[in-house]
């Protein structure tokens, strides 16, 4: 019997020494895609926030490089373009992407390099889960983390078309839809995301998002008294505030961030696609499944079989060899 | 460093300049970032490129590669102009009172003594007047005409603003603003740090670069003080440790010196050597150095060492030249006079300047030796790539031996930071494959080597068949057995000089410090500058304790520093001449009326009382020094030198060419270039997304920077149809790169003279081996010259020319 993990309280907490039981169970599902009667949770974790304060940020591509590391994907080595961003776009093996946007400041006459991390910014009222058709294939927590179960994906890309910050990527290969996951698998077991783990100037936090708000307030404090009098704290209420915030040193207008949207919201479509046609649609499908789905979303892929074991055990016992 | 990485974050104003703390070192960055968000600390980024640095900092300006020195005399002007001194500090500490030999002075640019022959100044001038007595004299008003601070303001005087904004392309406006800012750092209880790297040593006269920023942190009081200090930003890991253990070809571990031949014998050699205070009461600590020198033969040669044979001196090399860096060895083994050269962690074919010459160097050679955890582009120098190393592969007879090494995560022992700690580290991983650890290899070459002269017999056998090899296993000392020697032990039983019944050390003991080192044979340690990193308490190195009781990022029980576990060089500079620190928020140390004592480890004997003892320790005068005696071949003061490729005449002297004491080999001049040919300056640099020439073998630095490019202006794109991703060519006068073009607003046109400076952005990453895309850097195109003193290559400013090319080459 292991113990549970604690809810995470920052990113750079250093890792458990002995395994730790998940604390981000299928009971903390507060939302699921086209699922209406989500069962209640008998608990609510706390709500958690990762903050990008651009105005520390040096664009070094640490939390891309961990992003990759940690989830295991593999983007291609592309081409340069005559641009910094590379991968040129987000991808579906590239969940994060620093994007870089020359600004001349009318008012100082300043060149200004606006870097931003660009990545899922778990809405706290997320237009994908709205949009996406799949049961169960995207799943809001009570932390605030949504999440795709890629095993219920179909790869429609409604999802896409339901996100306001043109965030998740279909992977034509795998036929799912792929983003940054703010690292449930992490937070599961007290850690904070890779990406803020790996940033060395702690441009990227993690913690309960109160405390990432209070953090955000010290630091538009001191941008104001360095001459930005427009800083503040991008958490877009247009679709309920999200758990990934920016602070900015120009939050009267975010859209100079390669183009973060100043007032986000949910597409009409989808919210009409959410409305009653929808719940009407999938309402026979949603009783029928709610209960599986949510237990299939979490059984299959935290199980190792006992033959899985054997293997890896194989694989540690050769290498001491070598030795 | 003077001070520390965690240091940064006492500090008020961060300038970096020469350097670009943000993109090469990121992770050290985090300091900067704690001193903004904590201390409300100002960051001045001056730089020919709006780069990641500057990205986040509060000021940026401009300046043309190569210009720092007028740029930096300036403000040295601006702060004298307008009192921004910190005068209690200057007085008292640096050597503004000093005066100065009769005949020395400079004109057109150019000190007194200069040989265009030789291209080297007799420097006899370039001293202070010494009285009878022996010491220097001085005037304390400092309005003696030869005193130190009446040259000082003499030779700064031509450096206007507007003769910065015409030779440096830095707006005046702008100038004048980083002047104000820098200046209000003269308060006693404000402290500003220098962070610098490459971009100032990789120019024909770096050294004088940072030279003109350390005489600035002088004249603010910024030396020895917390958050201030000149923090040289290393470049590679452990490459402060290589430096500190004898990299250069000229010196011995501990930044002794290698003899010339000119110094036949020990006592010859310790003759010149003798440090004499120049003033009364001075410490002069390298009076010391007999000590620090047997103790190192002791360690090489044990008790084959002897005060009868000199310590073994005789077996040192001798040089015959000033050194032998390695573009002069490129230079000797182009022309023929190289068999055999080991690279150890060393890819010169994409480090060292006019590749083509590199190429050439390499195909006379009869035998390559590469040491290295990758395959490199040098130990390939001869595959044909395409356009990428276009060599004829079947003309090259060099025959090339690879011997995969083990990386620093596959082995134990110290790296060394630029803070100067020595942090222990232990394996992480098992080396792959054939992989075996350089001590292996250079244990097998010498154990072979040295029964070829037991079984052959041969010249000179000595340095070979007496050096001391006493390990539990001889083909491969372990790191702690190394590291102990470096850190030295008695020898036989030390007593304490001043009660001969005390027993300072058993014989066998290992030192706890320099201090004990003898120039008697007594004491042996490889490297006296690391003595007190493996004491009898163990090893130093692996301290893990991250406590900071005075929460000023000294850590001093968190691995160790030399010297002597001290964080903060020359930090008796903290305190003002009565020894009350000068900002009691910051206090490093203080005199409690007994001792000097406090949270760092004091630099200067703990009871010299204040005010007789100088904070200078390691110089005869016990100042800081604005005028630097002959220390430098170029000059004791830094003035404007130009590129040797440059876009316009030295306005200090038109017929003055780069810098006029730096070595250049005649064929090498032959390809140096003019603006007529060559309008564009090229600068070299880093990218964040890679390492040098290593990351490019991984993945996903590949995927986070996968292809060459080069970075120039909005203006010079268009003026040659160039637009964003398409393909260039750059040319020099020694070789031609293609590159992707990357057009940007952060770089932009410099105003000089009166024309416009276009600059062109080479990054050092790309080759033909790894998983990134194959591509060049920039050493193709850069110059065969070095700086004046130690030979850095002058990458980062020179001229080149760029054109559109259609298709892929």
């Amino acid at each position: 019997m292991t113990e549970r993990a604690r809810q995470p309280v920052t990113a750079a907490a250093n890792p458990p020494v002995s395994p730790l039981d998940s604390n981000l169970l299928p009971s903390d599902v507060v939302q699921a895609s086209a699922i209406s009667n989500t069962p209640m949770p008998d608990r609510l974790l706390d709500s958690v926030a990762k903050l990008i304060d651009v105005s520390k940020c040096i664009g070094c591509k640490a939390c891309q490089s961990a992003c990759i590391e940690w989830n295991d994907t593999y983007p291609e080595i592309e081409e340069n373009v005559g641009v910094y961003e590379n991968p040129h776009d987000l991808t579906p093996d590239m969940f994060t992407l620093m994007r870089f946007s020359e600004y001349e400041n009318p008012e100082s006459g300043d060149l200004e390099w606006l870097i931003r991390k660009d990545g899922c910014m778990h809405c706290a009222d997320p237009g994908c889960l709205k949009a996406c058709p799949a049961p169960g294939a995207i799943v809001q927590y009570s932390n605030g983390i949504v999440d795709f179960i890629s095993d219920n994906c179909i790869g429609c890309g409604y999802c896409v078309t339901g996100c306001p910050f043109n965030i998740p990527r279909i992977s034509r290969t795998a036929q799912v839809s792929k983003k940054c996951t703010l690292c449930s698998d992490r937070v599961a077991v007290g850690q904070g995301p890779a990406c803020a783990k790996a940033c060395p100037t702690q441009a990227i936090t993690f913690g309960t998002k109160e405390s990432q708000i209070a953090l955000a307030d010290e630091r538009i404090a001191d941008l104001k008294s360095r001459g930005y009098e427009n800083a503040g704290l991008y958490d877009p209420q247009g679709v309920g505030g999200t758990h990934v915030m920016y602070v900015l040193h120009h939050a009267d207008q975010p859209s100079l961030y390669s183009g973060l949207p100043d007032d986000p919201r949910i597409s009409p479509v989808v919210a009409g696609w959410k409305g009653p046609a929808k719940t009407a649609g999938l309402a026979m499908i949603g009783l029928a499944v709610a209960g599986s789905v949510l237990h299939g979303i979490f059984a299959k892929p935290n199980a190792v079989s006992e033959e899985e074991e054997r293997e890896a055990e194989d694989l540690v016992g050769d290498s001491r060899k070598e030795v | 460093m003077t001070n520390s990485w965690t240091d940064i974050k006492n500090t008020d104003l961060v300038v970096i300049m020469g350097g670009n703390a943000a993109e090469a070192h990121p992770c050290g960055f985090k300091w900067v970032t704690e001193a903004k968000h904590h201390r409300g600390a100002k960051l001045i980024v001056v730089d020919p490129r709006f780069n990641r640095s500057a990205s986040v900092a509060d000021y940026y300006a401009p300046i043309r590669p190569g210009s720092d020195i007028a740029f930096l005399m300036g403000v040295i002007r601006w702060c004298i102009e307008n009192d921004r001194v910190q005068w209690d500090y200057v007085r008292n500490y640096t050597n503004v009172s000093h005066l100065v030999r009769e005949d020395f002075g400079w004109a057109d640019g150019m000190f007194t003594g200069y040989d265009a022959e030789k291209r080297s100044y007799d420097q006899t001038s370039w001293e202070y007047q010494i009285g009878e007595d022996g010491f220097v004299l001085t005037d304390e008003t400092l309005e003696h005409p030869r005193s130190v601070w009446q040259l000082l303001k003499q030779h700064v005087e031509v450096y206007t603003p507007e003769f910065v904004e015409n030779t440096c392309g830095t707006p005046k406006d702008r100038f004048l603003k980083i002047c104000e800012m820098i200046g209000e750092t003269s308060a006693p209880d404000k402290a500003m740090t220098s962070m610098y790297a490459l971009g100032w040593t990789q120019h024909s006269k770096g050294a004088q670069n940072i030279r003109g920023m350390a005489m600035l942190q002088l004249l603010l009081g910024n030396i020895g003080i917390a958050g201030g200090g000149m923090n040289a930003l290393r470049g590679h890991s452990n490459i402060q440790g290589l430096t500190d253990v004898g990299l250069m070809s000229n010196l011995v571990p501990g930044y002794l010196a290698m003899p010339r031949e000119t110094e036949a014998d020990f006592t010859t050699y310790m003759s010149t050597r003798g440090n004499k205070p120049l003033r009364p009461n001075q410490m002069s600590y390298w009076q010391n150095y007999g000590k620090f020198m047997v103790s190192f033969l002791k360690a090489l040669w044990g008790d084959k060492a002897t005060a009868g044979n000199g310590w073994g001196y005789d077996w040192l090399p001798k040089l015959d030249i000033v050194q032998y860096d390695a573009m002069r060895m490129f230079d000797m083994m182009k022309n023929g006079k190289v068999n055999t050269y080991f690279f150890q962690g060393f890819n010169a074919l994409l480090s060292f300047p006019n590749r083509a010459k590199m190429t050439e160097a390499f195909s006379k050679l009869k035998l390559m030796v590469v040491m290295d955890p990758l395959a490199t582009e040098t130990a390939s120098f001869w595959e044909n790539h395409g356009i990428y190393n276009d060599v004829d592969s079947a003309s090259i007879q060099t025959e090339v031996l690879e011997l995969p090494t083990t990386c620093f995560a596959e082995d134990e022992g110290a790296t060394v930071n630029s803070g100067r700690w020595l942090q222990w580290h232990w394996a992480g991983a098992t080396p792959p494959g054939e992989a075996k650890s350089d001590v292996w290899i250079m244990s097998q070459i010498y154990l072979r080597v040295k029964k070829l002269y037991e079984e052959e017999g041969g010249t000179a056998p000595e340095p070979i068949l007496n050096l001391s090899w006493d390990y539990e296993n001889p083909e491969e000392p372990m790191p702690s057995e190394l590291a102990r020697e470096l850190n030295g032990r008695a020898l036989e039983t030390l007593y304490d000089p001043a009660d001969p019944t005390k027993v300072v050390l058993e014989a066998g003991q290992q030192l706890s410090g320099f201090g004990q080192m003898r120039d008697d044979g007594s004491t042996m340690g490889a490297c006296w500058i690391y003595a007190g990193c493996w004491t009898e308490a163990g090893n130093m190195m692996a301290r893990r304790d991250n406590s900071d009781p005075s929460g000023m990022g000294i850590f001093q029980n968190w691995s160790f520093a030399w010297p002597a576990n001290r964080r903060v060089l020359y930090n008796r500079a903290s305190c003002d001449p009565d020894g009350r620190p000068w900002d009691p928020n910051r206090t490093l140390i203080e005199w409690n009326g007994e001792k000097w004592a406090g949270a760092d480890v004091p630099d200067i004997a703990v009871t010299a009382k204040p005010r007789e003892v100088g904070p200078f320790i390691m110089n005869p005068e016990g100042t800081g020094r604005f005028f630097s005696r002959r220390l430098m071949r170029d000059g004791p003061f830094p003035t404007h030198m130009e590129p040797f490729e440059s876009p316009m005449a030295n306005p200090l002297n038109p017929e003055m060419r780069g810098n006029p004491v730096a070595r250049v080999f005649a064929d090498d001049l032959e390809k140096m270039a003019t603006s007529a040919e060559f309008p564009f300056v090229a600068t070299s640099y880093r990218l964040t997304e890679h390492f040098h020439f290593w990351t490019k073998h991984n993945r996903v630095n590949s995927v986070t920077q996968p292809e060459f490019f080069v970075e120039i202006s909005k203006e010079l794109a268009a003026e040659k149809g160039i637009t964003k991703g398409t393909r260039v060519r750059v040319w020099s006068a020694r070789g031609e790169i293609w590159a992707k073009a990357v057009v940007t607003k952060r770089i932009q046109p410099l105003i000089c003279d009166g024309k416009p400076v276009h600059i062109i952005g080479i990054p050092i990453h790309w080759g033909f081996k790894g998983a990134a895309r194959k591509g060049f850097g920039s050493n193709t195109l850069g110059p065969f010259v070095g700086d004046a003193n130690i030979e850095t290559p002058e990458f980062k400013a020179y001229l080149v020319n760029i054109e559109l090319v259609e298709g892929n080459a």
